[in-house]
């Protein structure tokens, strides 16, 4: 479809370890430092994105956010952390201990887990799986069993309640999340996330978003919805829910414990971001618009910023909904998915088949 | 005879495991009522807006049974009353619902004046109108900020307090305090409003009119709103009635009842404002009485800022209020509904029994008609469209 | 005493209730199911509307970075932060004559005035106390003072690690 040769698989330092060192090695060596790349991505996402939460947050509200620690409040997050971190970690009489402890810390593994397969840059990709979007779809379906766990383990009703709705929550919403991930393997002809980044090559109308001419703008909207509930977000927040549940399944949790939610709910919104720029904004593909010097000055910008500059833009758009809307009650969120989100999924899938079928995409 | 047949066993017992059934609840301790819990709400909840208690009999999401516990913020403000003189007292009406508090002063002004005959000067009379419409709206925007933050909109809150801190600045500048006014007096109030008074009620006004406008665009308009509030908590007139409820709660359910209509006190009987009544009697009428009142308020304030007499601002002093013995009793339309003060005088410098009919306490008594058979996320809009306030229901 | 005029202007209203979500079951139709769809999503993209012109519009920010701007932050005239005696500008001698007034106004037995006998064994102020953690501010004692000996001062920072540093000596020797 197009020339993959300017985007070659393997980079320079991965060239030059394989050179270097002999086979199994290499390869080990290699898995390492991706892995640590990896977490580095992981570590620096949420101190990021926590300082961005509070910040938007408070230019919503007609505030100025935290303005103390650093110019502009840059170090809350540190401060965030370090009190968080020092804090007492408190176990409510009769919860079950190893699972009390195990929950935040599977919540959190499966969040970084899918971040394995996401390509940042043409060459910044973990592993590239042929069978990328099924990964994806089951890897980030273990995070729930985090939350059910927690609820389940404090011995709280409000916990229990809080798990039990983001346990019908988030089964249902993933449905309507791997519908849609299905549209655009169909859509694009494979499974495996590079290969979906580069067929939107091209101009900016060549991205899924517009290149499924109206569906694919209805496509991206509606999973904009359905990750904000797969993520338990606000409005969709029914498993928190403080004004109801005080705090749902993380009401008993404190210090570390909570961090470690906290956490995975942050790479869990980046992982969500990211999925949506590789599906529907073209990755890590600079935008293209038909005007060659224009286009030359925005190629010559590296991949993973236009990486990060795309999702970072789909993460204001999650906190956007977030400080805008109330949250609709747990059972008209399952309407919303089961009357209409689902439907509308199969519509836009028949849709996408008839297109690939008469060769119009 | 069993033990269970002689009435030792009083607990449920499901799977070996024991299960109390706290008091207040209708059920019998004997039926065995599987699936069901007992859910403790309160009184550190964010959504009981305070100390209230309500402990939920539910099945699943859904609740069977509200009991409200009372009393975690008693003070007594009847008790201690009667050590206090008439003049005392009033610092203490601020504490009954402290966002009301100029009309709660206000009530009990009126019965002091009523009891000795005091006349109250024209400009007097304005300021008491125009300073209890603005703590209205006041009232009302704190409510509406905290209703969008029940249902998961931080935003409005702080939205709601903007304007708010308009209103609140008006009375810092004019009786030195935020909250707990004890301004009036009677025969007028303690203090000439600041020159400043008029030429900032006019910037609220206006600031008001487009405020509104943008709490409608946010709350007001949003469908989601519309889902969680439409048909929940249905209060049919007969019920509300029954309750004693009164203030935006009856007027939701379609009554028409508003004190400054039906028993005009100082001088609202010289304003024309409409009463916004419901027809369904849910929560969104509820809430859009409360809307609409903010707009009449506005009406009054700006009727009364266009014809702002001068004048003194309080007649005579008295040294001592000595009310003649006797039974008084005034009442007033505070924020959220009828307030009734009543006194039993003996003569003396001090009360001899000083009651207070609050409105809150009379809507709380609605809440396990609206919330039986809703959700548990339903309680949130119920209570905050109920609008209740502890310190109101506790004294 | 108030005359029971009716008020005979105005008129009870109903309130609106809107259109998109419908109230009761009416008839469906595709039509009507879609346009509802369309105005809910419609008020969504309004809300959002709103509070992005809040985001975009930093001059709107009206918070204040409290300790920062202490230097500017004046209270009202009249804000009733605590009680202070006002002194006599020439000789700074108190204008408080120890009448008592205001320990009698005082809803909480905030205030202990303590008289002396000067050389002319006329009674002047010895000692005035003042129990800030019992007082509720209601100025009531201000009200009462016949001499204009006391006010209210504009103070607000008035937070204390120890109770007994709320035990206020206002005039006269501390223990």
């Amino acid at each position: 479809m197009i020339d993959t040769s300017r985007f070659p698989a393997t980079n320079a330092i991965g060239d030059f370890i394989r050179a270097t060192l002999p086979g199994p090695a290499a390869e080990l060596t290699n898995i390492v430092l991706a892995v640590l790349a990896i977490l580095t991505v992981v570590g620096l996402t949420p101190v990021a994105l926590i300082w961005m939460e509070r910040k938007v947050a408070a230019h919503f509200q007609a505030r100025l956010g935290p303005m103390r620690v650093g110019y502009h409040g840059l170090l809350q997050p540190l401060a965030d952390g370090i009190k968080l971190i020092f804090k007492e970690v408190m176990k409510p009489e009769g919860a079950d201990t190893f699972v009390f402890f195990l929950a935040p810390i599977l919540s959190a593994t499966a969040s970084f887990m899918v971040l394995t397969v996401i390509p940042f840059d043409h060459h910044l990709q973990v592993t590239d799986l042929a069978g990328g979007v099924l990964y994806v779809i089951a890897v980030a379906g273990l995070g729930i069993m985090g939350v059910l766990l927690a609820g389940w383990s404090s011995n709280n009703k409000y916990s229990l309640l809080g798990a039990m709705r983001s346990g019908a929550q988030m089964i249902s919403y993933e449905i309507s999340l791997a519908l849609l991930m299905l549209l655009i393997v169909l859509l694009s002809g494979t499974a495996s996330l590079r290969e979906i980044v580069f067929s939107q090559a091209g101009t900016v109308l060549d991205w899924w978003i517009f290149k499924f001419p109206l569906f694919g703008l209805v496509a991206f909207v509606l999973f904009l919805i359905s990750s904000t509930a797969e993520l338990n977000r606000a409005p969709f927040d029914m498993a928190e829910a403080e004004s109801e549940l005080t705090g749902g399944f993380t009401t008993e949790y404190s210090g570390i414990s909570f961090a470690m939610f906290f956490l995975a709910e942050f790479v869990n919104m980046f992982m969500a971001a990211s999925l949506t720029t590789t599906f529907f904004l073209g990755g890590f593909l600079a935008p293209q618009f038909g005007l060659a010097p224009l286009d030359r000055v925005l190629d010559a910008i590296p991949g993973f910023l236009w990486f990060f500059l795309k999702s970072y833009s789909v993460i204001f758009i999650y906190m956007w909904f977030r400080w805008t809307f109330p949250r609709p009650r747990v059972d008209q969120l399952m309407n919303l998915e089961w009357k209409v989100l689902v439907p509308a999924n199969f519509f836009l899938l028949l849709v996408a088949g008839l297109f690939v079928a008469m060769g119009l995409v | 005879m069993t033990e269970q047949q002689a009435g030792l066993a009083d607990d449920i017992l499901e799977n070996g495991v024991a299960m109390t059934v706290p008091p207040g609840f209708s059920i019998d301790r004997r039926e065995r009522h599987t699936d069901e819990y007992f859910l403790n709400m309160g009184p550190q909840h964010p959504s009981t807006h305070g100390v209230l208690r309500l402990m939920l009999r539910m099945d699943g999401e859904n609740v069977l049974e509200v009991v409200p516990h009372l009393g975690y913020i008693h003070r007594g403000l009847e008790k201690i009353g009667e050590n206090q003189t008439y003049l005392q007292n009033i610092h203490l009406t601020d504490r009954l619902d402290y966002l009301s508090s100029h009309m709660n002063n206000l009530a009990l002004c009126l019965a002091i004046e009523k009891a000795m005959g005091i006349g109250v000067p024209e400009r007097a009379e304005y300021i008491r109108v125009m300073v209890c419409e603005l703590q209205r709206i006041q009232s009302h925007l704190l409510w509406w900020g905290v209703l969008g933050m029940d249902l998961g909109a931080i935003t409005s809150f702080l939205y709601g307090f903007k304007e708010r801190e308009m209103i609140t600045d008006i009375f810092e500048e004019m009786c030195g305090a935020r909250l707990t006014m004890n301004f009036f007096r009677p025969g007028g109030s303690f203090a000439d409003v600041p020159d400043t008074f008029i030429p900032r009620v006019r910037a609220v006004i206006e600031k008001m009119k487009t405020a509104i406008d943008e709490y409608d665009t946010l709350l007001t308009n949003n469908v989601i709103m519309h889902l969680r509030t439409k048909g929940i908590g249905v209060l049919p007139a007969k019920t509300a009635l029954a309750h004693g409820c009164s203030g935006p709660v009856l007027r939701g359910s379609g009554v028409a009842l508003d004190v400054r209509r039906s028993d005009p006190y100082s001088i609202y009987h010289r304003f024309s404002f409409d009463i916004p009544v419901g027809t369904v009697g849910d929560c969104f009428d509820r809430y859009k009485v409360r809307m609409e009142e903010m707009r009449q308020s506005l009406r009054i304030l700006e009727a009364a800022a266009a014809s702002f007499p001068g004048g003194p601002y309080r007649s005579k002093k008295y040294a001592s209020y000595n009310l003649p013995a006797g039974s008084y009793y005034s009442q007033v339309e505070t924020a959220r509904g009828l307030l009734g003060v009543y006194i039993e005088a003996d003569g003396g410098p001090k009360p001899h029994r000083i009651k207070y009919r609050s409105p809150s306490f009379a809507n709380l008594s609605a809440l396990n008609d609206l919330a039986v058979g809703h959700k548990l996320a339903d309680l949130v809009p119920i209570i905050a469209t109920l609008d209740v306030l502890i310190p109101d229901i506790d004294r | 005493m108030k005359t029971n005029a009716k008020n005979t202007q105005g008129r009870v209203r109903p309130v609106e209730r809107g259109e998109f979500v419908p109230d009761g079951q009416a008839h469906w139709s595709l039509a009507g199911y879609l346009t509802h769809l369309a105005n809910g999503c419609l008020s969504l993209v309004k809300g959002m509307g709103l509070t992005f012109g809040y985001f975009v519009h930093p001059g709107r920010i009206v918070t204040q970075q409290y300790p920062e701007n202490r230097e500017t932050l004046a209270m009202f005239p009249r804000f009733r932060g605590r009680l202070a005696l006002v002194t006599d500008a020439a000789s700074g001698a108190p204008l408080c004559t120890a009448c008592g007034m205001c320990e009698k106004a005082c809803p909480n037995g905030t205030i202990s005035i303590l008289a002396r006998r000067d050389p002319a064994n006329r009674k002047v102020l010895g000692r005035y106390l003042y129990r800030f953690s019992q007082c509720t501010l209601c100025n009531l004692c201000v009200e009462s003072c016949a001499f204009g000996a006391i006010r209210m001062a504009q103070d607000f920072e008035l937070a204390a690690y120890d109770r007994s540093d709320l035990q206020l000596v206002l005039y006269g020797k501390e223990d």
